[in-house]
């Protein structure tokens, strides 16, 4: 599989940004998990690794170690539920097994029917407004059970 | 409690605040307009050297000095950046986010005279992949500046080019630290580098480098249009000015306040203009004083100043302001069980001590909470801990790390040694800590 045309204009744009056009490999890598599926497969990881001129295994490394690539596909719907300190304070764990209940999912797991991953995040930069979940990349603030259930029956 | 002049947040709460036309309504870039035309680079450093700023993104450096570490351009003819820091991810700390969101024109107005000042072509807003909000208010507001030739080459007609970049992280803590910021803006693992060298001579891709915290970028602006002497008449001698402090975890109305340096925290905590008080009609038991790497301290210490000496005069940091408090119904164990989680999770492995260490107090403060806790335990926590501090590490994640630990066991030994003996948490003679179900009965298994 080759990255689709429309993704390496954007990334021929992009590299023009930096003085070493390595600098777009994040950025990029972020498109292609917004565009080609929801997560980095291997042969993204190739196709990367060709256009910027680099060894596969140092995209895996980039890929590997920043926590908000995925490695494994994600369910239809992904839940992440802020576990830090601020958050925790104000009732994280209680959102966290209730989100367990309602997605089916386990945590950094996967529901049987495939609707829901659930994962737990660090600070998410929501302390003043805690308990927070990131679901399919929107924040949720100041949560409440019921919202909790509002939302994810919104995806049922 | 408003007998003091707000600056940081003047602008925000207006509609278009966010916009590039709400923020000329409302004076905005007519400094740049003046700096451009009548004051030379090294007149921007000296003010804002002689205001006093100190970055407001932990360390609490001035920011002027910092400035002029940068090599003579006369005599070092490479190429220079400044590197915006808005990595926001210290626990505790959202702050950053508001300027993006509510007034990203005076971050860039601030980008431009640093710049200016310091002779930089270019400037990276390195701003964390989870931000997305703040990521798509500051690029679009920096799409219009760059329309209005407030970006990009001969700005204003005055010879001067600058280009702003935007970047995007993707989910690391350790990309807050200056060098794992370059390393990871430079398209690779965010692992710190070795200092020294230092960023102003050897930066992004080898050039002289500063890097900036947000929040620090956007005092410059109103230093450079209203004077050194009116900076320095607010805060507190060696920290002046005000300072957006984030109170968050048990209070009545957690949230991002201006104030300010030097105001006391039991006016930030108690006021109704701040957070309002304890929750739930209940007593202050433990606060981190600045983000969760400052450590807690217990509820006596809250006359404290919040400004940089006077917190560390009292054994803790200022760090980002960003208060955490906990009840009286609260177990720190609990609390340090998810910090030291935190650190655990976020070391990028490069140093064994820091590696192993955040691990061994992860696995400590878990097993302790968890009613499995050893005697020995409480001793071990501070042997491991230093072990990998002060300034044992490339960077100062392990000190972040170590830090908590040392003062949960100088302030709350009794505590540690409570759940010790009656294996687990007695705080409300459930077995339970408050906050939340007994880890025992809901533990999550994290991948680290």
């Amino acid at each position: 599989m080759a990255l689709p045309k429309k993704l390496t204009a954007e990334f021929d744009e992009l590299c023009t940004h930096y003085p070493e056009r390595r600098a777009g490999l994040i950025p990029a890598l972020h498109r292609c998990q917004e565009e080609l599926g929801g997560w980095i497969t291997p042969e993204i990881m190739d196709d990367m690794a060709g256009y910027f001129d680099i060894e596969p295994a140092e995209v895996y490394g980039v890929v590997s170690f920043y926590p908000m690539f995925r490695l494994t596909p994600p369910g239809k719907h992904v839940v992440k539920v802020c576990h830090n300190i601020s958050c925790d304070l104000r009732g994280a764990r209680e959102v966290l097994k209730r989100a367990k209940e309602l997605t089916g999912a386990e945590v950094h797991g996967t529901s049987a029917d495939g609707k829901f991953t659930l994962e737990v995040v660090e600070c998410q930069g929501c302390c003043t407004t805690a308990p927070m979940i990131d679901l399919d990349n929107e924040y949720h603030e100041n949560l409440t059970l019921e919202d909790l259930e509002r939302l994810i029956g919104e995806c049922q | 409690m408003s007998g003091f002049e707000k600056y940081l947040m003047s602008r925000m709460g207006a509609e278009n605040s966010h916009t590039l036309e709400g923020y000329k309504a409302q004076g905005g870039y007519a400094t740049l307009e003046r700096v451009l035309k009548d004051m030379t680079p090294a007149e921007v450093t000296a003010v804002v050297k002689d205001s006093g700023l100190r970055g407001r993104g932990g360390a609490g450096f001035p920011t002027g000095l910092k400035w002029t570490f940068m090599p003579d351009a006369q005599k070092d003819p490479r190429h220079r950046y400044l590197a915006i820091n808005a990595d926001e991810s210290e626990p505790g700390t959202c702050k950053d986010r508001v300027f993006m969101d509510e007034d990203p024109h005076g971050l860039l107005e601030g980008i431009l005279m640093a710049c200016y000042a310091m002779g930089c072509e270019g400037a990276y807003i390195y701003v964390r992949g989870e931000y997305r909000h703040q990521y798509d208010r500051t690029a679009a507001a920096l799409s219009d500046a760059r329309a209005a030739g407030l970006v990009g080459k001969n700005i204003l007609g005055s010879g001067f080019d600058c280009e702003i970049h935007m970047h995007k992280g993707a989910g690391a803590y350790i990309c807050g630290e200056e060098t794992g910021l370059m390393e990871s803006l430079e398209g690779k693992r965010g692992h710190p580098r070795p200092k020294p060298p230092f960023p102003a001579g050897f930066g992004l891709w080898g050039q002289p480098t500063t890097v900036n915290n947000v929040e620090t970028i956007f005092n410059v602006p109103f230093i450079v249009e209203k004077g050194a002497e009116w900076y320095r008449s607010m805060g507190s001698e060696a920290s002046p000015g005000n300072i957006l402090v984030g109170i968050s975890g048990s209070v009545n109305k957690p949230g991002v306040y201006e104030a300010p340096l030097g105001m006391s925290a039991r006016t930030l905590l108690e006021s109704e203009d701040f957070a309002g008080g304890i929750w739930k009609g209940r007593q202050l038991k433990a606060w981190f004083t600045g983000g969760s790497s400052c450590g807690m301290v217990p509820a006596s210490f809250i006359d404290v100043n919040m400004d940089h000496d006077s917190v560390k005069a009292i054994g803790s940091m200022l760090g980002t302001a960003s208060m955490i408090m906990l009840d009286d119904t609260q177990c720190v164990v609990r609390a340090m069980e998810v910090v030291a989680r935190f650190y655990d999770h976020e070391s990028c492995g490069q140093c064994s001590q820091c590696r192993e260490g955040t691990q061994w107090l992860h696995q400590i403060f878990r097993r302790i909470e968890a009613g499995r806790g050893k005697p020995d335990d409480i001793d071990m926590l501070t042997s491991i801990a230093s072990g990998m501090a002060p300034g044992k590490t490339i960077c100062a994640l392990a000190d972040a790390a170590a830090i908590p630990a040392n003062q949960v066991v100088k302030h709350f030994r009794d505590e540690l040694e409570e759940h010790v003996r009656a294996g687990g948490c007695s705080i409300n003679g459930t077995g339970a800590c408050a906050h939340g179900t007994a880890a025992k009965e809901t533990e999550v298994e994290v991948q680290s």
